[in-house]
């Protein structure tokens, strides 16, 4: 294992119009490492994860996945979205095919897989995130949770060297929160290279290296958990604690 | 109806007991008020006065067979004369094509008909049609053209009637319903001069009437062309039409495309997938069976369209009722040759629509069962 970083974002900025999303944010993950990131919302939290695989450009600073730098070169985009997996916060599952078929796609056309094997991935993947029953059944007759853990399986289905959760238990109804998290408990405990937003500071706790708090574009901390929640540095990061842990 | 009826239709919400249904459903739907009771009583009038009459003529005084026009005009004003239909349906259907050879474009109309129809069972749509189609409209252009051992050379200036339209409609339909894609896909794109360039297209056809794309394409078209290089005059039409269905064809679709949700396409970008799998794979599936309705509708207008090119000289449906009227024994009789027209335009256009409704029903039923 060599000590280059998975992602390494350096000084990269984005702006919507007048909104400045992100301001010169540097942040490295290294291999196997899970960072949580939190922060109050438009804080940056997911334009940061979803320029990490291209689904928005950066507009200045370096991003780089794997050794492989993000320009505009659609090859290379898409070379880093087939080593970095993503999950959405409302699944985005395709409707139109099953949930098999959901995770079979990327491995047939972009990995070039043969059908029984991809079949045979798919299975295994549904049996880890414990649905292997529900393999020919459609999206829409799967519960909320459901439908998150087969995204799960369907970004693992391409073997991906990292994955990125976008807030994945945020649209979920509260009994279904748990069945999401145990999965990617699971999957953190199996050394995957994990960034994640989300709130579930109990998941943070249990999972993370390092807690990244943001605020207004910027990364106002980033420390092991039981130091964010200890004794976190700022008044911001207090502040936000304050507000989702009060209560 | 019998006594005890009225209980039973009194008790509102209850269900109806055996001869009650039908008054009930009077009721409902025909005298609910009195607005509507006295609607009820105006149609059912005006149809006691137009239907009998029509009825006296078109089937009960009608002429259905006679050697010549003679019996028609003997019973001119009293009843239909269908003997005329019955003279001139050959002609009609396929125009000027030679007489004995009226079998190919027979058999070539039912293909297209086979064609149109395998391609609405829901179980034949994958990748088999392509060669099917490719077959079916080969086989066509082999009968229709002939010039091989068994069918004598038919030059496409004969081609006429129900096949003409058949044929105008198909590969009209079928070379423009990729090239609306492309096109819808192209107004879509973030390359401006490929956006330009379909947005300029599509306003500019659609701004305007298809009369005048078929006058450009066969009055202006030669004129912009070297001398020796000639296009005929059916492949001129075909084309004109073509652009004119690939522009409607591609708003519609266009249509179905903004129904698709942004993650739809976040999702397979996040997987890796180049843009034609995810266009081909995740989002024209979904786009095009959003379209369906709009879709046949457009289809349905198109094939009625295809009798405009008879302004051009060409002699489709229309035009092969419209020649058959001016045969001097046989002048006169216009109101059936329109009817029986209007009845071969009704029967496709109804199937369409027919189809189209059953289809809805069916993908609805369909994702019913894709939900809890």
């Amino acid at each position: 294992m060599s000590a280059r970083p998975m992602i390494e974002l350096r000084k990269v900025s984005k702006r919507f119009g007048d909104f400045q999303a992100l301001k010169a944010i540097d942040l490295e993950v290294a291999p196997g490492e899970k960072i949580v990131v939190c922060g109050p919302s438009g804080s940056g939290k997911s334009t940061m994860i979803r320029i990490v695989n291209g689904l928005e450009r950066h507009d200045s600073g370096t991003v780089v996945v794997d050794g492989i730098e993000l320009r505009d070169d659609l090859r290379e985009i898409e070379a880093i979205r087939a080593e970095v997996g993503m999950v959405f916060q409302s699944f985005n599952l395709f409707p139109h095919l099953t949930v098999l078929q959901n995770l079979t796609l990327a491995p047939l056309w972009v990995r070039k897989m043969p059908r029984r094997q991809a079949e045979a991935l798919a299975m295994e993947l549904l049996e880890r995130v414990k649905i292997p029953e529900q393999a020919g059944k459609y999206p829409g007759q799967l519960s909320g949770g459901q439908q998150q853990r087969v995204a799960i399986a369907r970004a693992l289905a391409m073997r991906p060297k990292a994955m990125l959760f976008d807030e994945p238990t945020s649209a979920l109804d509260p009994e279904m929160i748990k069945e999401v998290l145990d999965v990617m408990v699971e999957l953190a405990r199996e050394g995957m290279t994990m960034v994640v937003v989300t709130h579930e500071m109990g998941f943070a706790r249990t999972v993370a290296d390092r807690v990244v708090f943001m605020d207004q574009g910027e990364i106002v901390e980033a420390a092991p958990p039981q130091e964010f929640f200890g004794a976190p540095q700022t008044d911001r990061a207090r502040l936000f604690l304050s507000q989702i842990l009060g209560h | 109806m019998s006594a005890p009826v009225h209980p039973v239709v009194n008790a509102a919400g209850s269900a109806p007991a055996g001869g009650a249904a039908p008054l009930r459903w009077l009721r409902a739907n025909l005298f609910a008020s009195w607005p509507n009771a006295l609607l009820t009583l105006a149609a059912l009038w005006l149809l006691w006065r137009a239907l009998p009459p029509f009825v006296d003529w078109a089937f009960l005084d009608a002429i259905w067979t006679a050697p010549d026009s003679k019996a028609c005009r003997a019973a001119a004003g009293e009843g239909a004369c269908w003997a005329f239909v019955a003279e001139k349906h050959r002609f009609i259907l396929f125009g000027t094509y030679p007489y004995e050879e009226h079998w190919r474009p027979a058999v070539a109309c039912v293909i297209l008909v086979g064609l149109w129809a395998a391609s609405g069972l829901r179980r034949l749509w994958n990748w088999r049609l392509v060669p099917l189609w490719a077959a079916g409209l080969a086989a066509v252009g082999v009968l229709m053209w002939g010039g091989v051992p068994g069918l004598p050379y038919v030059e496409n200036e004969r081609w006429g009637g129900l096949i003409l339209t058949l044929l105008l409609t198909t590969f009209g339909l079928a070379i423009a319903f990729p090239l609306a894609i492309l096109l819808a896909l192209g107004r879509r794109s973030g390359m401006p001069v490929i956006q330009g360039l379909c947005v300029g297209f599509i306003e500019l056809v659609r701004g305007v009437p298809l009369i005048s794309l078929l006058f450009m394409a066969s009055v202006m078209l030669p004129l912009f062309l070297p001398e020796r290089v000639t296009i005929d005059k059916l492949l001129r039409a075909q084309i004109a039409m073509i652009l004119f269905a690939a522009a409607y064809l591609a708003e519609v679709v266009r249509g179905g495309l903004q129904a698709i949700p942004r993650g739809q396409y976040e999702a397979a970008d996040a997987l890796g997938l180049s843009f034609w799998e995810k266009t081909l794979l995740v989002v024209l599936p979904q786009a095009l069976r959003i379209s369906i309705p709009p879709l046949v509708n457009t289809f349905i207008g198109f094939f009625k369209d295809t009798s405009l090119v008879l302004i051009i000289g060409l002699f489709d449906l229309l035009s092969t009722v419209k020649v058959s009227l001016t045969e001097p024994a046989w002048t006169g009789f216009g109101v059936e040759a329109y009817l029986f027209a209007a009845l071969v335009y009704f029967v496709f256009c109804f199937a369409m629509s027919r189809y189209s409704q059953s289809l809805e029903r069916e993908l609805a039923r369909a994702d019913a069962g894709r939900r809890r």
